[in-house]
């Protein structure tokens, strides 16, 4: 308030104000400078470069040799199964996250809500690293699933669980769940159940309802949510490892033994380059939808 | 002066009769005695962590008068960068195999003067004049273990003796993460070299190993025990010492190790002296000390690692659990083709494309 008077009135004052208010992003902005720019510029660099030898990690001449790599056999194969897992992981996340949401959002008492909300967040307050372990324990072949399964009698022979790309979909559904709720949750608690009434007295039927009138309006949730879920599976390197085995191979692996022992930083550069773009792409896609979506929940009342 | 010259020359006689006597049934249990002129010295070791016997240190700082700084690091990478700026004041260190080669490439290690390394003499055929320091130029051996098989025998129900069980077994399996490693008995199976250059070579090996990987479930980085441990695969690759390990921990008879037939990967690790040491000389009869059979046979029954030395001279002296362990002292037909595998720096990206084809090919 103070501020807005002063800026208005003595214009001299206000310049002053502008650094100052550069000074509050300034630790920021050097952190992000210091950490994140300048190791990107290093990676971009080191990805034209040439893998050396008796240790020189790279080395001239310039070259594109490594993105021509990354883009054929057997790298490629590896990006289409990666962004192939995370897909599928979207959509399961999707089809269990979102009635969950709208259960969460519908429940009557507000202690209700906060509680089963409370619980969708409580794994995160265990190390991510341990609860993957703790998948594996309990999928494997001495486990609790298999050893229920077995005194149940609906198997005889454990189930090979762990080190399958069955659990690698698990693993990553459990972890990123959480993310796809949240923003979906954030959007139904908004819609205005009323709506739902006013287009089946219109004559919509339930299902009509819900793909003209739910849908669009819990779309910009459901984006979110997909994106948040999307971006981190890409790249996902802890869970494949520790519960796929050899089928888990995603490309955060492939590109984690590129920096590891003798493997080769200019490629595992480069393909790191790669998968940024990639996200990239789909977040100039999310921004561009949201965009849209925003637009015609805007018309739509004077349709 | 002639009574004299003669008692003299009668005491010599002696004397050279009486030495090979005490070779033939005393020397193997003689204790180290120390050169005079040391008293009130200090010498730096620097070597891996519980790598000696708790009383090997003691034992020396007493015979000698000296006082020992002892330090330990947990890689050969560690001491590679701890060394390569400059010896921080180090006089014996203890390299692996491999790591000999880059750091007397380097420069970092003095030529031994093995006529101060009298004990050297103590060291079985099998380990002098090895392939990473011809001539043993700048180190002597420490320790051996190889690179084989962990199993559980009750999952597997029979003796895993060759690497082709590991291959057709219809079960979990684990390989390491190591391109070379995986790749060396597939090499010396197909007859070329563990350490070929050749990219031909490489490839066929890559074929190999992708088209008997159908068991494999898991490629662990060094972890293999924990997961033979725990059941999560039936057979592993690993290191000789991690399978003991796990042996002695468990209260089972599940675990077995085994170096196969067709032959396995050999490693050392070696005593080197490094440029700049402070007290080369108390260096060189530190690693005599080491080279003797008591000190010898003690480090290598606390450590449960093969002694480079001669086991006609110290077999006594080895615990015989631990001498009648084939995976820790195997018959001369398996010695025979154990190789070591050697640094080969302009084939390295030739082994990492293969293995990275291994791995996608494995993943379908």
């Amino acid at each position: 308030m103070t501020l807005e008077m002063r800026s208005a009135g003595r214009p001299g004052i206000y310049k002053g104000e502008k650094r100052r208010g550069l000074a509050l992003a300034l630790p920021a902005m050097l952190w992000l400078g210091l950490f994140f720019i300048l190791p990107l510029l290093i990676v971009l660099v080191i990805s034209f470069l040439t893998r050396g030898t008796r240790g020189v990690q790279f080395t001239t001449p310039v070259t594109i040799e490594n993105y021509i790599d990354i883009l054929s056999f057997p790298y490629v194969d590896v990006f289409w199964e990666s962004i192939g897992i995370a897909a599928l992981t979207t959509v399961i996340c999707l089809i269990i996250g979102y009635p969950l949401a709208f259960f969460i959002a519908t429940r009557k008492s507000r202690i209700m809500q906060n509680l089963t909300l409370f619980l969708v967040i409580l794994p995160f307050w265990t190390n991510f690293l341990v609860r993957t372990y703790a998948i594996k324990v309990m999928l494997g072949a001495d486990g609790p699933l298999n050893t229920t399964l077995m005194n149940l009698g609906l198997i005889q022979e454990p189930l090979q669980l762990v080190n399958t790309q069955l659990a690698v979909l698990l693993g990553l559904t459990y972890s990123y769940l959480p993310f796809m709720v949240l923003p979906i949750y954030a959007s139904v608690e908004r819609f205005e159940f009323r709506l739902v009434e006013a287009a089946n007295d219109l004559g919509a039927n339930d299902l009509r309802a819900f793909l003209r009138v739910v849908l669009p309006l819990t779309l910009p949730g459901v984006i979110a949510g997909s994106i948040l879920v999307l971006i981190p599976t890409i790249g996902a390197y802890i869970t494949p490892d520790i519960l796929g085995g050899t089928q888990g191979l995603m490309i955060g692996n492939l590109i984690t033994t590129q920096f590891r022992g003798t493997g080769n930083w200019p490629r595992g550069s480069a393909a790191s380059m790669v998968m940024m773009l990639l996200v990239m792409l789909a977040l100039i896609g999310y921004v561009m939808m949201s965009a849209r979506a925003a637009l015609t929940n805007r018309r739509r009342p004077v349709e | 002066m002639r009574r004299n010259l003669f008692s003299v020359l009668v005491l010599l006689f002696v004397f050279a009769v009486s030495i090979p006597v005490f070779a033939q049934d005393g020397a193997g249990v003689e204790p180290w005695t120390c050169p005079q002129g040391f008293e009130g010295q200090t010498l730096n070791v620097y070597n891996f962590s519980t790598y000696v016997a708790e009383d090997t240190i003691s034992n020396f700082e007493a015979a000698c008068g000296v006082t020992v700084i002892y330090d330990v690091y947990e890689s050969n990478e560690a001491l590679l960068a701890r060394l390569s700026q400059g010896n921080p004041g180090y006089d014996v260190i203890h390299p692996a195999d491999f790591m000999v080669a880059v750091m007397s490439d380097l420069g970092l290690l003095q030529e031994l003067d093995m006529s101060l390394i009298p004990n050297f003499a103590n060291v079985s055929e099998t380990f002098v004049d090895p392939p990473y320091d011809p001539g043993n130029v700048h180190s002597v051996p420490y320790q051996w273990g190889t690179l084989g098989v962990g199993y559980n025998i009750t999952r597997t129900g029979e003796e895993i003796t060759s690497w082709q069980q590991v291959w057709d077994y219809q079960g979990p399996v684990a390989w390491l993460e190591e391109p070379r490693i995986m790749m060396a008995p597939v090499l010396n199976l197909l007859g070329y070299s563990p350490n070929t250059q050749d990219a031909a070579e490489i490839e066929a090996a890559r074929d190999f190993l992708i088209e008997h990987g159908g068991n494999v479930a898991a490629i662990a980085a060094d972890d293999g025990q924990a997961r033979l441990e725990v059941g999560e695969v039936d057979i592993t690759v690993e290191y000789s010492g991690d399978i003991f390990q796990l042996i002695a921990d468990c209260e089972c008879d599940d675990f077995r190790y085994v170096i196969p037939e067709e032959g396995a990967q050999v490693w050392t690790d070696n005593m080197a002296v490094p440029v700049g040491a402070p007290n080369p000389a108390l260096a060189y009869a530190y690693i005599d000390y080491i080279l003797s059979p008591i000190a010898g046979a003690d480090i290598s029954n606390y450590t449960a690692y093969g002694t480079p030395l001669d086991l006609d001279l110290v077999g006594d002296l080895i615990d015989p659990e631990l001498l009648s362990n084939p995976g820790i002292y195997p018959p001369q037909e398996v010695l025979d083709n154990l190789y070591f595998l050697l640094s080969v720096p302009e084939a390295e990206v030739l082994y990492s494309d293969a293995w990275d084809i291994v791995k996608v090919a494995l993943s379908r």
